[in-house]
């Protein structure tokens, strides 16, 4: 019997998988046995900047290939399947929950996947304006967003939160479960996998106390979306740049349930519409 | 013809036909014998004119003469406690009423304000300084559309979001500006009483008495006691306003800096808000635009309404190769702009709104001359009482100056220039602001792809400041967030099952 070969739990940045420029790490639920990289500030900095640049990439990309790389999302994550049981199974959950977890999350994916190319019939327009103007209003994603995904559940706690966000077209950094961050850092083992654009999906671990009020003032993140009671703390200092800010309070009945967690409504939040008007002339 | 108007029109390398001063226009002045302005007015709380428990009033003045027009009621902390419960107190009955009958409400008041038009175009250019072309053909007849509008959608909130059980969310308080007093006070009253929610609206401390005049209306069309409540004050007033527990939802339509404030100042309580702020719109011309239509739609955008438009275009770019041509005739365009007494029919520009407003754009255009840039105004008499501006261009500007990154929320056009689309795009977006964008063009393709870049709420394809009730309008990034018009702004008004919280 081969010495196993454990697994270094990095950052998921700009499609690869740096450690915490601070050097630091943190032991989850103080765990002995694991490190895992513990973001500074710094690091989120270095994530806003990838994820600028995912942004182009994934908003520019059709939105049918978009929904086929959140799909394919649903599928690395069927295959790999026993490997994230087991990620969520060392962060608590146990055996027959983590399997049941694995299944919702699938089937997000795949709900969100089949959004994406439905979202601008769904909450753009045609206008009936006066005049002789052709109007009408599309929607765009609203740019960068930052998340504090819940501390459970943890792969399905990061995706319900990621997946609207992408449908609509956005880039995305999700400050992972601080208690049981393992199946969320996962997850960016399973977008480097999809075809997912380089910084569109970037994963950051750490101290959720340190980090929360960084997202909340970082003047080029557009949004941030928190799981959590509304906190005056965090909006006051996301104001600074007019950030849209939603929180996200769900009981754990509701974290378990599909059709709580798969609606437009989540989406709505963090797109803006835009509206063109054009003359109609001879 | 004179001399100068020969050699500009000879560089154009086109012809023009002017009178020079031999004709010129015989005033035209709008009668006001059918509208009276009580000495003082009071605020309506509960259906009811009520004296402010403050004791205190202040004066609005015609910024055309600065002459007084009327007191009206300083609002103080109690009174907008009083205007909450006042609108908490008539929510259970409103949002009972079947859509139906909003909708009749909301078709009468429609139907009351267009009967009544001539006397609040009259109202409103008095109040405010706008032209009273402005007020009688854009502000009253569109403030009417919006009731209008909305009044069809009352009943068929069901309609609009299928299977999501819209609900109102309670008492909205909006505070609004002083550039288009009644049509904000439409564009925020008409979706919230469509959705089933009551109001406390707080008009401009400048601007009130459009808003005040809407309640006779609100009367006269039998609206429940305490759906409407107006408050008028001064900022303090709003500040009470936007922070008052009994708020499910504020909206607000006013500058950048005080709707950070107000995001502030809700944080945390799970409060609905909405924000309609600034902008520095860019109004992009490329070499292949019809020239001519598109000086008219660059005056359109900067110098309607004296420039106090958040939505203004006040950065032109025009692309390297056409640019001597193009503000050359933008030149003898600005020109011919008749500037003097709003109530004349043939005023293209009224009074500046107010003496603090007249500040700002005189220190900004320092500031721009100061920097280096080029001025060109029109030579044009202006009246000797009240406030008044001159149709300003600056060229020479660049990205850096402050003339080109700063609201000035005045007629003051700032000229850049680019060379390639892409260049446009870059410059264009290069701002914290969002609202609005403009691009002449003949090229369909071109207009298509630059609109997709464009990161602004509203962009027009060649033409420029057009509004209406079924038209989505709102901002990206710090321009603010939520639509106001179309079916995508009802939707600020209304709580659906599920989803997530507001911040």
């Amino acid at each position: 019997m081969p010495v196993p070969v454990p697994k270094t739990y990095k950052l998921f940045v700009g499609g690869k998988f740096p450690r915490s420029e601070s050097g630091r790490s943190f032991q989850p639920n103080g765990n002995p046995a694991i490190n895992v990289a513990r973001s500074s500030r710094k690091d989120l900095r270095d994530a806003v900047v990838a994820a600028r640049a995912g942004l182009a990439a994934w908003s520019g990309s059709s939105a049918y290939l978009r929904g086929q790389i959140l799909y394919r999302l649903a599928e690395m994550l069927e295959s790999r399947r026993d490997a994230m049981q087991q990620e969520l199974v060392c962060g608590g959950a146990t055996k027959a929950a983590a399997k049941k977890e694995l299944d919702l999350a699938i089937a997000l994916c795949t709900w969100y996947a089949g959004l994406c190319d439905k979202v601008q019939s769904l909450l753009g327009s045609q206008n009936a304006v006066q005049g002789p103007f052709f109007n009408f209003s599309t929607v765009e994603p609203t740019g960068v967003i930052g998340v504090l995904a819940p501390e459970s559940p943890a792969l399905v706690g990061t995706l319900a939160l990621l997946l609207p966000l992408l449908a609509g077209g956005n880039s995305v950094i999700v400050l992972v479960s601080e208690t049981a961050p393992f199946a969320g850092l996962a997850l960016g083992e399973v977008c480097a996998s999809s075809d997912v654009p380089a910084g569109a999906v970037n994963l950051l671990s750490g101290l959720r106390q340190e980090l929360a009020g960084q997202f909340a003032a970082h003047r080029d993140l557009d949004g941030l979306l928190v799981a959590g009671r509304p906190d005056a703390v965090l909006t006051t200092a996301a104001a600074d740049n007019c950030k849209r800010v939603r929180y996200c309070d769900l009981s754990a009945a509701e974290w378990r349930t599909a059709a709580r967690l798969r609606s437009l409504a989540f989406v709505e939040p963090f797109v803006e519409l835009k509206t063109l008007w054009h003359p109609v002339a001879q | 013809m004179t001399k100068t108007d020969k050699t500009d029109a000879a560089k154009a390398g086109d012809r023009e036909l002017t009178f020079g001063g031999v004709w010129p226009y015989a005033p035209s002045p709008e009668s006001t014998d059918h509208v009276t302005i009580a000495p003082r007015h009071e605020l309506f709380l509960g259906g009811q004119w009520v004296k402010p428990k403050t004791g205190e009033y202040f004066a609005t003045i015609d910024p055309a003469t600065e002459k007084p027009l009327s007191e009206v009621a300083l609002a103080g902390d109690k009174d907008v406690d009083a205007a909450v419960k006042a609108a908490a107190k008539a929510f259970p009955a409103w949002r009972k009423l079947s859509g139906e009958d909003r909708a009749r409400f909301l078709f009468r008041i429609a139907r009351i304000l267009l009967e009544r038009a001539r006397e609040f175009a009259c109202l409103e250019t008095l109040d405010n300084g706008k032209p009273i072309k402005e007020t009688r053909d854009v502000d009253i007849p569109l403030a009417a559309q919006h009731f209008f509008y909305h009044a069809g959608w009352a009943d068929k909130l069901d309609l609009l979001f299928p299977g999501q059980r819209p609900e109102p969310l309670g008492v909205i308080g909006q505070v609004i500006p002083w550039n288009f007093p009644l049509l904000m006070a439409a564009w925020k009253i008409a979706p919230a009483l469509a959705a089933g929610n009551t109001v406390v609206l707080k008009p401009a401390e400048t601007s009130p008495l459009t808003a005040l005049r809407l309640c006779e209306v609100f009367q006269q069309a039998g609206l429940p006691p305490g759906v409407v409540n107006v408050i008028t004050g001064d900022g303090r007033t709003g500040a009470a306003l936007v922070r008052h527990p009994g708020l499910a939802k504020v909206a607000f339509t006013g500058s950048t800096e005080v709707g950070k404030e107000i995001q502030r100042a809700v944080a945390g309580r799970g409060v609905e808000l909405t924000l309609e702020l600034g902008g520095k719109a860019a109004h992009l011309v490329f070499e292949d635009a019809a020239l001519d239509q598109a000086v008219e739609g660059v005056v359109r955008g900067i110098f309607f309404n004296q420039g106090h438009v958040c939505c203004a275009g006040s950065r032109l770019l025009v692309q390297e190769s056409v640019q001597e041509l193009f503000v050359d005739k933008l030149r003898r365009r600005m020109d011919r702009i008749r500037v003097g007494n709003p109530m004349d029919k043939n005023t293209d520009m009224g009074a500046i709104h107010s003496q603090a407003q007249l500040a700002r754009i005189t220190e900004m255009v320092g500031v721009g001359v100061q920097s280096g840039c080029a001025l060109y105004q029109p030579r044009c008499a202006l009246p000797t009482k009240g406030y008044w501006f001159l149709p300003t261009m600056f060229t020479d500007v660049t990205m850096s100056h402050r003339i080109a990154r700063e609201e000035i929320f005045g007629p003051v056009l700032s000229v850049l220039t680019f060379r390639t689309p892409e260049e446009a795009v870059e410059k264009a977006n290069n701002t914290s602001y969002g609202l609005s964008a403009g691009i002449w063009s003949d090229k369909g393709a071109r207009i298509l792809w630059l609109a997709e870049r464009m990161k602004a709420g509203v962009v027009w394809n060649n033409t420029f400041n057009r509004f209406d009730a079924a038209s989505p309008f709102g901002g990206f990034k710090e321009s603010g967030f939520g639509r106001e018009g179309g079916r995508q702004g009802l939707r600020a008004y209304v709580r659906l099952a599920g989803g997530w919280l507001p911040g």
